[in-house]
């Protein structure tokens, strides 16, 4: 087994382990935060957008 | 309309006990030069050259700067919509606000597809160059896969942690493959015609006729492919009309001179008929100087290009997900902020095994080509966005940080031009063409007759605008 054989290896472990990461890190999240706050942001929020003029 | 939501507690909440979770608003033009940019270059380093082959070099010079122009005015318009349209999502949000639902969610599906098959594309260009390294130290036949993955995996992380630090790496990696590019050009010698650079006794008239310029607009995209990208960080800039046009624009110019000098290096160094069909065609041109160090700034050069494209396209088709998902067009559950990172933390999780896939296909040409037919399909919305936007809203009526000069000429031109690159794509791409259009018409079948039900109609116009001209 030379040094690519080995690199492959880690390769798979260390993506793996940063996959489970987040996976694990949002099943947490999901499980602790209620779901409207999580789904609560809203678009358009902008400074520039104040003043406009409206109808 | 707008609730009351102000932007510092918007960036600021992230209690358990309520209040809201947005996005953070923390980005700069700096930064968003860095998303679209970085998303492009890679295609500097590679793919470009295809319209060599099509077309010849100066064919190929025609479509750098003719696609140049069809960019241009994407990048403009985007820039003066984008300016009063802060929000993730970009041109789909565009298309939300101005032409419909309908087109919203063809225009977000065109976003997502092509930004998930240009990232798996990246990640196997990054794959595919270990594999040439591996075999150099003697080690042949190296598997790409846990390499691609490892790409995907890692960026997918950063992606997750949080905008800021993803962009900031992207800037890093984009300014040295920039640099790259600008450090063999002064390596060429271009001040001294004919001492390094051949283009005397290399550039020939047109091998095909002006079909063949015609045919090479396809692979011209690949110099600019993904400068729209930056509309997606409209919500995350702390300025959003300051940032966005500001970054864009400089990234448009940046895009200019870098495929101006890759070409002009190239075609001084390989015979058209080579470069072609090189898979990379600007560490090609490295090699031809004879230089080891060129070689291997060219190398890492390549491979910077590829993972900031990749970091990028993560970044934006998460974005266009979690807008979708956040209206209700996709299900609800993706428009979730992670209360931490302040990231769409579901829809970055939820692009992973689908890039994963498209990659493990290992064709990268039909995924480059899908990428692509799908970013034309988005710019060919573009113009009509823009005509109805002047009209219903003409600019006494809505405050714009940006507005492009020169109306309706851009969107004129833009529109003429993406009919020319289908015109180009059906030479070579015929049966591609006709896939994807029936893809995005079955999937238009299904949310019209399945899923905008779903969507709350109400909801989804947040911008404080007044009503449109003749309604």
């Amino acid at each position: 087994m030379d040094f690519w054989d080995i690199a492959s290896y880690a390769a798979w472990i260390i993506a793996g382990g940063m996959l489970l990461f987040i996976t694990l890190d949002a099943f947490r999240v999901s499980r602790e935060y209620d779901e409207d706050l999580l789904m609560s942001s809203k678009e358009g929020v902008d400074e520039l957008l104040k003043g406009e003029k409206d109808d | 309309m707008t609730d009351n939501v102000t932007p510092a507690a918007a960036a600021g909440a992230s209690s358990k006990e309520g209040g809201h979770i947005a996005l953070m608003k923390v980005l700069g033009p700096v930064h968003v030069w860095a998303l679209g940019v970085g998303i492009v270059l890679v295609g500097e380093y590679m793919g470009w050259n295809f319209s060599v082959g099509k077309g010849g070099a100066f064919g190929a010079l025609i479509a750098c700067w003719v696609i140049g122009l069809l960019y241009t005015c994407v990048a403009m318009i985007d820039s003066e919509v984008t300016s009063t349209v802060a929000a993730a999502g970009g041109q789909y949000t565009q298309a939300k606000h101005i032409m419909g639902p309908l087109m919203a969610f063809n225009v977000g599906l065109y976003l997502v597809m092509a930004y998930t098959m240009l990232e798996a594309a990246d990640a196997l260009v990054v794959g595919d160059l270990l594999v040439v390294v591996a075999a150099q130290f003697g080690h042949m036949d190296l598997d790409p896969k846990p390499f691609v993955v490892l790409t995907i995996a890692t960026l997918a992380l950063l992606n997750y942690r949080g905008v800021f630090m993803t962009l900031s790496i992207n800037f890093v990696l984009t300014a040295a493959a920039f640099a790259a590019i600008v450090i063999l050009f002064f390596n060429v010698s271009p001040w001294n015609p004919g001492e390094i650079l051949k283009h005397s006794e290399l550039l020939t008239d047109l091998p095909y006729g002006w079909i063949g310029v015609i045919a090479s607009l396809q692979f011209g995209m690949w110099y600019y492919l993904g400068i729209e990208g930056t509309c997606q960080a409209a919500e995350e800039c702390r300025s959003a009309g300051r940032s966005i046009p500001l970054g864009t624009m400089t990234g448009m110019i940046t895009l200019l001179i870098a495929a101006s000098l890759t070409w002009f290096m190239a075609t001084g160094l390989l015979p058209w008929e080579y470069l072609g069909q090189a898979a990379v065609p600007l560490y090609d041109t490295a090699r031809m100087v004879g230089s080891p160090t060129l070689q291997v700034l060219l190398f890492i050069g390549t491979m910077f290009a590829a993972i900031a494209s990749a970091n990028g396209c993560i970044n934006d088709a998460s974005r266009a997900w979690f807008s979708m998902g956040r209206d209700r067009y996709m299900p609800a559950w993706f428009g979730a902020v992670h209360p931490r990172y302040k990231t769409p933390f579901r829809a970055i999780i939820f692009l992973v095994p689908i890039a994963i896939s498209f990659a493990f296909t290992g064709l990268l040409d039909q995924v480059i080509t899908f990428s692509i037919l799908s970013g034309v399909l988005g710019y060919t919305f573009m113009p009509i966005n823009m005509m109805k936007f002047r009209k219903q809203w003409p600019l006494d009526s809505i405050h714009r940080a940006y507005i492009h000069p020169f109306h309706p000429l851009p969107a004129i031109a833009l529109f003429i031009l993406c009919v020319a690159v289908y015109f180009a794509t059906f030479l070579g791409y015929g049966v591609s063409l006709m896939s994807i259009l029936a893809f995005y018409i079955v999937a238009s079948i299904w949310f019209a007759t399945h899923r905008y039900k779903f969507v709350k109609r109400g909801d989804q116009f947040t911008m404080n605008w007044p009503r449109p001209v003749g309604y």
